[in-house]
């Protein structure tokens, strides 16, 4: 794997996924669009649609808010590469988008709240490495999380005893306490399961899965459907200034869990759900969401 | 519900004749301001040249590209992409905003709340609603970044901003005690049982 060709691949992803939104995205809000009853709200989603071509026309981020970066990468079948050294390539190309660009560094110490202007720190760019069947291929996915959703993020580790309905009970909540500061419509992200870290972890990859996927699992996906309804019917609406459209999905991931334990987390996406994805191959790099 | 556009700075008549669900047009100037600019202005003693006397603040920090400084970019700043940011963290900065620096409107998004209400019921002010997440087309309302004070805080500085027709924009607030976000909240906090009970997950 030619990490040159990854470096160039990181830049250039990030960004891409800070000016052009996914087309599930855009119809997920053309659909809520269309759905709509309450006239503010449909106003509100009406200027989201207009961002959307203002930022196409004028090359432009759409949001200011440039996010944490986050590098999801995905190893395929006989690709050879140096892990550390691919790390680093990705780091490189984060950097250089943000100094090059340029774009708004979001990123600083925790403590010191000293920032780089790197949009680099202390593990940031956030790095997932995982490894599929696919053959010859390289893929990374970018996603800049902004920080107005990823500030509702919710971890509650319930009892088997509440069942289910902790887990559906915590949903709600979690929107309802959130409001209108996490910019809706948003994908409301669950993770049920696992340990407290894997469960923030499952909430955050559904929160930031394509519109119209579903959980593998198929007491999941009916869940999601339920869910997805639910949420639909608290009247927060897009920008917390009420409406039908509060979310545009509710999507859940899980995994499996200790006999004592029921842990559920929330995240969410904002509605300028931002991603990238590039395809590395021998024959190049192909872009993509 | 009226639509009108208000030259800054405002004097405080023109507020108080703001009522929630009526949008406004801004021109002339804006100032932007962040986390990190009200934390020094307010917890660390520091203070600004600006004169923010019946001004706007809108919560951001731009995304700029450093240039020579010219006629065109004086601050030796050119914009790239301004947005606004979540109000709510910033909510305790309201009431001293205006007592010391006599702002009168603050422009978020996701809305601010009661210690917010009280001081523009008390003061004179409002909170105007912009769409979060629509950063380029806010941009396209925004002609230069006039001036720019408290830089070592970069991105988070205090912004002058020169501004065309800014808006519409929604008064979500008001000097009267009126707030979309309390009313929404109050709806929602009512829905939620009945949405637990057709999920059969109540307490």
């Amino acid at each position: 794997m030619d990490l040159q060709l990854v470096e160039e691949a990181a830049k250039e992803l990030y960004i891409r996924a800070l000016k052009r939104l996914p087309p599930d995205i855009k119809e997920g809000i053309a659909r809520l669009e269309r759905d709509e009853t309450d006239d503010t709200a449909r106003s509100v989603l009406g200027t989201m649609r207009t961002n959307i071509r203002v930022a196409e026309d004028n090359d432009n981020l759409l949001c200011q808010d440039t996010g944490v970066p986050i590098y999801n990468v995905t190893i395929g079948a006989g690709v050879a590469v140096d892990g550390l050294a691919l790390k680093a390539a990705i780091r490189r190309g984060c950097e250089r988008a943000t100094r090059e660009h340029p774009l708004r560094s979001s990123i600083v110490h925790p403590l010191t709240r000293q920032n780089e202007h790197t949009s680099c720190g202390v593990l940031v760019p956030v790095i997932h490495v995982d490894f599929d069947a696919t053959p010859g291929a390289l893929t990374i996915e970018m996603i800049p999380k902004g920080s107005g959703s990823e500030n509702n993020s919710f971890l509650k580790m319930a009892v088997p005893a509440d069942g289910v309905a902790a887990i559906e009970r915590f949903v709600i909540d979690c929107v309802v306490e959130a409001g209108g500061k996490t910019c809706p419509p948003t994908i409301v992200g669950v993770g049920v399961g696992g340990t407290s870290d894997l469960c923030v972890w499952l909430a955050k990859r559904a929160a930031t899965r394509s519109l119209g996927t579903r959980s593998a699992d198929p007491d999941a996906a009916a869940l999601e459907a339920k869910l997805s309804a639910a949420v639909n019917g608290l009247g927060v609406g897009p920008q917390g200034l009420g409406g039908d459209a509060t979310a545009f999905a509710v999507h859940l991931e899980l995994a499996a869990t200790h006999i004592t334990m029921n842990p559920v987390a929330v995240n969410m996406q904002c509605h300028s759900a931002r991603r990238a994805r590039a395809t590395l191959t021998a024959a190049g790099v192909e872009y993509g969401y | 519900m009226t639509h009108q556009t208000l030259a800054l700075p405002a004097d405080e008549a023109q507020i108080r004749a703001l009522r929630v669900g009526d949008t406004v047009t801004l021109t002339r100037t804006l100032f932007g301001i962040r986390d990190a600019t009200q934390i020094h202005l307010f917890d660390r003693g520091r203070t600004t040249r600006f004169d923010l006397r019946g001004h706007a603040v809108i919560h951001t920090a731009p995304n700029v590209r450093k240039v020579p400084r010219s006629e065109a970019h004086p601050a030796g700043y050119e914009s790239i992409c301004i947005g606004t940011t979540t109000s709510a963290r910033m909510e305790r900065f309201t009431a001293p905003l205006m007592a010391r620096y006599g702002v009168r409107i603050v422009i978020g998004k996701g809305g601010l709340g009661a210690a917010s209400s009280e001081a523009f019921q008390r003061y004179g002010g409002v909170y105007l609603a912009i769409v979060g997440g629509t950063a380029a087309l806010e941009t396209t309302w925004i002609e230069q970044i006039e001036d720019v004070d408290l830089d070592d805080l970069n991105p988070e500085s205090l912004w002058r901003f020169r501004i065309g027709e800014f808006g519409p924009l929604l008064v979500a607030m008001d000097s009267h005690g009126g707030s979309v976000y309390e009313r929404v909240q109050a709806e929602t906090r009512a829905r939620r049982e009945a949405v637990l009970a057709a999920l059969g997950a109540r307490p």
